[in-house]
Order: C-alpha cells, then sequence, then structure tokens
C-alpha cells in the first residue's frame, strides 16, 4: 500500500499517452471498464448510507428523510457498549503491538544473527494463514490454558475482552512489523554513521535520528493494526466471551437476522471511521 | 589487549540489546501463535468425547473421515472452487483496473487509487451487508422490478449472491499489488515489441503479463487465502444453503451441540496445509526476480 502510492512523474511521461492516435479503442475500453467497476465498487456503500437516514422501518426503500435511527443508535446500550468495547481493544492492542512490531523490525532489518530466517517466517505465517485457523488454535489455547489455571491455583477464568486483545495483537504484531521493516529500508544509514562521528551515542543516535526518520512507518503500521482490530469480526466471534459484546459480533448476529436501518446507520458511522483512518494513513506516509 | 575486551564488550552489549528488541514481540508469538497452532495441531490426532470433551487418545479418524467422507470431501471441493473461481474473477476485473489507473497523469492517479484504498480498509462485513439491502427479497432491485410490473428474482440465498460478494469483497487487495507490479513496469518496452513487429496482444502476453506476474501472484495469493476459510459471506449472502468449509469449521467448534474440536483442528490443519503448499509455490515463483 505504501510504495503503491509513489508517483514518479519522470516515468509517467514515457507511458503513451491514451489520446494516441492507435491507442483510443482500447483507451475508452480500459475508461469504460474502470468506471463501470468504480460504481460496482461505490453504489452498494452509497446505497447502505443513503438507507441509513430513510424512514422505512425495514431500510430498503427511500420514503423520506429522518435522523431517527442515528437518535436509536445513541439510545441503544448494548450497541453503544459493544462499541466501546470494540475502540478499548483496538487502543490496547494497537499500542502493544505497535511497540511489540517496531521492536522486531528494528532487530530483523539491523541485525544478523542465527534463527533470523525462521523467526522471518514465524512473522509470515499470521498473515499467511487464514483467519479462521488462527481463530480456532486460539479458541483451543484458550479453552486449555484456562483448564490448566483451574487445576494449578483453583481460579476460574472465562473468555473476555483481555482474549479478545491478546488475540489481536498477535495477529496485528506481523502487519506493523512489515510497515515499518519497509521504512527502515528506506532509511539511508549514513545519517546514523554521520550521527555517530559527531559522538553521539546509540540511545541519543536512536532518539534523535533513527526514531523521528522511521515514525511515518510507526505511525502508518499503527493505524493498519487499530483498523484491523476495529474490523476483526473472525476471531472476535470465537474469543469473545458471552458477556463480552464487540460491534462486529452485534452487528453479524443482527444482519443474520434482517436489514435494519438501525444497522445502516451503525455501518455508515463504521465507514466514516475508516475514511478517516485511510486519510490519516496516507497524509501519513506522503509526508516522507 | 584493552581494544581486544572493548571490542569484546561491545559485542556483548550488541547480543543484549538485540535480545532485548526480539524478546518481547517473538514471546508473544511463540506463546498466542505458535503455540495454539501445535495444539489444534494435537488436537486434530485425538479423540471427541461424547460430551464434546477431547478424549486424549491418538487417532488418525479424523482426517480419514476428512477424506473418506462426501460431506466434507464436498466442502473442501466447494472451497476451492468458489475461491479460484472469485480469484480468477478478481484478476480479470482487476488487471485492466489497474492499467487504466497506472496510465493517467500523476494527480489522477493519486485519486483513483485511493478510491481503491477506502473499501480496502473499510469493514468487510459492512461492505457486504451492504448487498443484503440490493438484493434481499423487498430489497432495492426487486422494488423497482416490482413498480416496473415485473416478477420478482430470487438473488439473495444464492450461491452466485455468494460469489458476487465475494468478488466484490476481494477486488480491492487484487488491484493493489497489481497496481505496483504495473507502476514498476516499463511502458517502453511495449513500444519496442511493437516496433520488433509484435502485435499488441503478442506483446501483453509476452513482455507486459511475465514482467508484472508478481504482482498477479501476489493478488492471487491475498484474494484466494480469505477467500478459501470465508464462511461470513456464504451465510449472509449465500444463506447457508450450501457448507463451505469455514462454515463446517465455525459450527463444529462454536454450533455443534456437542461440538467436536478434534474434527474441527483437523479441517482447520488442511486448509492451511493446502494453503502454505500454494504459497510457497508463489515465494518459488517470485524469488528470482522480486526478492
Amino acid at each position: 500500500m505504501i510504495e503503491a502510492t509513489s508517483a514518479t512523474p519522470s516515468r509517467s511521461a514515457s507511458r503513451p499517452a491514451v489520446a494516441q492516435g492507435r491507442l483510443t479503442w482500447s483507451g475508452v475500453a480500459l475508461a469504460t471498464h474502470a468506471v463501470l467497476l468504480y460504481l460496482f465498487l461505490y453504489l452498494p456503500i452509497v446505497i447502505l448510507v443513503v438507507f441509513s437516514f430513510t424512514r422505512d422501518q425495514f431500510g430498503v426503500r427511500w420514503t423520506g428523510f429522518t435522523f431517527e435511527w442515528y437518535v436509536r443508535l445513541v439510545n441503544n446500550e448494548r450497541l453503544m457498549g459493544a462499541s466501546l468495547n470494540t475502540l478499548a481493544v483496538a487502543f490496547v492492542s494497537t499500542i502493544v503491538s505497535t511497540v511489540l512490531g517496531t521492536l522486531l523490525a528494528l532487530a530483523m532489518e539491523r541485525y544478523r544473527f542465527r534463527g533470523r530466517s525462521g523467526m522471518d517466517a514465524l512473522l509470515y505465517l499470521p498473515i499467511v494463514i487464514p483467519e479462521i485457523v488462527m481463530a480456532v488454535a486460539l479458541l483451543a489455547f484458550s479453552a486449555l490454558a484456562f483448564d490448566l489455571i483451574r487445576l494449578i491455583t483453583g481460579e476460574s477464568l472465562r473468555r473476555s475482552l483481555t482474549t479478545v486483545i491478546i488475540a489481536h495483537i498477535a495477529f496485528s504484531i506481523s502487519f506493523v512489523v512489515v510497515v515499518v521493516r519497509t521504512s527502515l529500508k528506506n532509511f539511508d544509514r549514513r545519517l546514523e554513521e554521520a550521527a555517530a562521528d559527531l559522538g553521539a551515542d546509540g540511545w541519543r543516535i536512536f532518539w534523535r535520528i533513527t526514531f523521528p526518520l522511521i515514525l511515518p512507518g510507526i505511525i502508518g503500521g499503527a493505524l493498519l493494526a487499530f483498523t484491523l482490530s476495529l474490523d476483526d469480526f473472525i476471531i472476535s466471534l470465537f474469543l469473545s466471551g458471552p458477556g463480552t459484546s464487540l460491534l462486529p459480533v452485534e452487528v453479524y448476529s443482527k444482519v443474520r437476522r434482517a436489514v435494519t436501518p438501525e444497522i445502516n446507520a451503525i455501518s455508515t458511522l463504521m465507514l466514516l471511521l475508516s475514511i478517516t483512518l485511510v486519510v490519516l494513513s496516507q497524509s501519513v506516509q506522503r509526508r516522507r | 589487549m584493552a581494544l581486544n575486551t572493548l571490542e569484546q564488550e561491545q559485542r556483548r552489549r550488541a547480543r543484549w540489546r538485540l535480545a532485548a528488541l526480539l524478546t518481547p514481540g517473538m514471546l508473544w508469538l511463540v506463546l498466542f501463535f505458535a503455540l495454539p497452532l501445535v495444539i489444534i495441531l494435537i488436537y486434530s490426532v485425538m479423540t471427541n468425547g461424547p460430551r464434546g470433551n477431547i478424549v486424549w487418545r491418538f487417532t488418525v479418524g479424523n482426517y480419514y473421515d476428512l477424506f473418506t467422507r462426501s460431506v466434507y470431501v464436498n466442502a473442501y471441493l466447494r472451497s476451492i472452487w468458489i475461491s479460484v473461481l472469485t480469484t480468477l474473477i478478481c484478476l480479470l476485473l482487476g488487471y485492466p483496473l489497474a492499467l487504466f489507473i497506472v496510465r493517467q497523469p500523476p494527480r489522477w492517479r493519486t485519486v483513483l487509487l485511493f478510491l481503491v484504498l477506502i473499501p480496502f480498509w473499510t469493514n468487510f462485513l459492512v461492505r457486504i451487508y451492504a448487498w443484503q439491502i440490493i438484493l434481499a427479497n423487498n430489497g432495492l432491485i426487486n422494488s423497482t422490478l416490482a413498480g416496473l410490473g415485473l416478477p420478482r428474482l430470487n438473488l439473495l440465498n444464492t450461491e452466485g449472491a455468494t460469489l458476487l460478494g465475494l468478488v466484490y469483497g476481494e477486488l480491492p487487495f487484487m488491484v493493489l499489488p497489481l497496481y505496483a507490479a504495473l507502476d514498476r513496469f516499463d511502458f517502453t518496452l511495449m513500444e519496442a515489441a511493437a516496433d520488433l513487429g509484435a502485435s499488441r496482444p503478442r506483446a501483453f502476453w509476452r513482455v507486459m503479463l511475465p514482467m508484472t506476474m508478481p504482482g498477479v501472484a501476489a493478488g492471487a495469493v491475498l484474494v484466494f487465502i480469505p477467500t478459501i476459510g470465508q464462511f461470513v459471506v456464504s451465510e449472509l449472502l449465500g444463506g447457508a444453503k450450501v457448507d463451505y468449509i469455514g462454515n463446517l469449521i465455525q459450527r463444529l467448534f462454536l454450533r455443534s451441540n456437542p461440538p467436536n474440536w478434534p474434527l474441527g483442528s483437523a479441517m482447520a490443519m488442511v486448509m492451511m496445509l493446502v494453503l502454505l503448499a500454494l504459497i510457497l509455490l508463489y515465494f518459488r515463483s517470485t524469488t528470482e526476480e522480486d526478492r
């Protein structure tokens, strides 16, 4: 995603322009295809937003404008509680996974050591295995761990927000590592050498040179971790306990029954949050 | 001598620093990622008790069932089939789009790419749900049809709706790596191919496609992985009429009474092994050029 936005104007000059006579037909076809595909991508989202303001109680038809569903949403304690839980989980897991991921990225980029390639594989694995496999593995693990804890200490634990946070950190770390490593790779190490030549010690070099330069990468990684946690449904479904509800799980259990305008409204708000986050992450990375 | 000890001291410090950087994250991943995988690997060769408890008795019966009972075999085949189909459709739709974006002037390119990024960052569940509004029996399409005096169509809760939802959901994951690959591609090579007498289709097949293959492979992996394990789309849009492997795993762990964790674990293991094989293949195909 990061490299995708790096525009190189010099190279684009050599690209054949669509307007060049012989390319017109394929150019028109490509443009039409693109327009249709963007419509395909956005029409459902637009419809969702529009129908969060409809008076229709089934939320599938336009019968006039109303804010009623948003008002109901705010008064729906269950959904509000679930939203707060989701935000809390996302905050905690983002902070922990960003710190751990940044440390790992520094170790993997800056050191050569035995077992490095094995650790590399372990870091990529959470990205490439399907979420449901990770979800059932963590469910089995937590059940077994709770049994052991009961045997040893006599204390009986249950799945809760804590188990969800632990799981979210486990899958977010890898994504943070990937993003931070990219910014470490693009980093001019001569800056650090220059600082060392000028007499700065390691700690000072890190905080005054390295950290500020990789900060956009760290923030980018943190925003990705935050989004992943907010959006995660599968792991949350398997790992949240009976008493603790998370927003995507609530939405899922409602949506399975029917479309409601209230869900349209909460979906619209989630959409707004996602757009804010992607704008933030893009502007952070543009600053590099 | 003094220099020697200084060097040793420095090396010792570097080792400590490395340990401090690695230990917390690795510990977390080993404890909360690798160990859980080992546990379901062990569960997958254990026996399921009558109350859904784990009986610690070795068996290969779970794997035997997976490969012999048609319910499970069909679920695997169905999952692989719909994943292949989704990946192919995303590729066919995504490649021309990525090509279009790359050929725009830089300012437009940023905007167009941003429009692909938004769905990429948007909650999957929400985006799938949006299609329910459109496809439902009293939904947008059917109420429009009714308004025109035409008969209603049964759109929701079909396998077609599942495929549609999967393509819709995964398309951004295909477009982004394709864009990155096409952005690196030197388009003057196409002109060179034309100068040497190659027709445009031939230049595409022999020059552009091979050179953007890492992007195609990355996109395919990114689309294939979530699709093979999905159960949400087939429940919300497909109406859970047919079972994909994800639906079976979810049911065996969460909904069945009694649950069957050993069988569910075996299913997850087989799914993971199939995927890892594919991904190794992918890494092999890209090592020469890209890494």
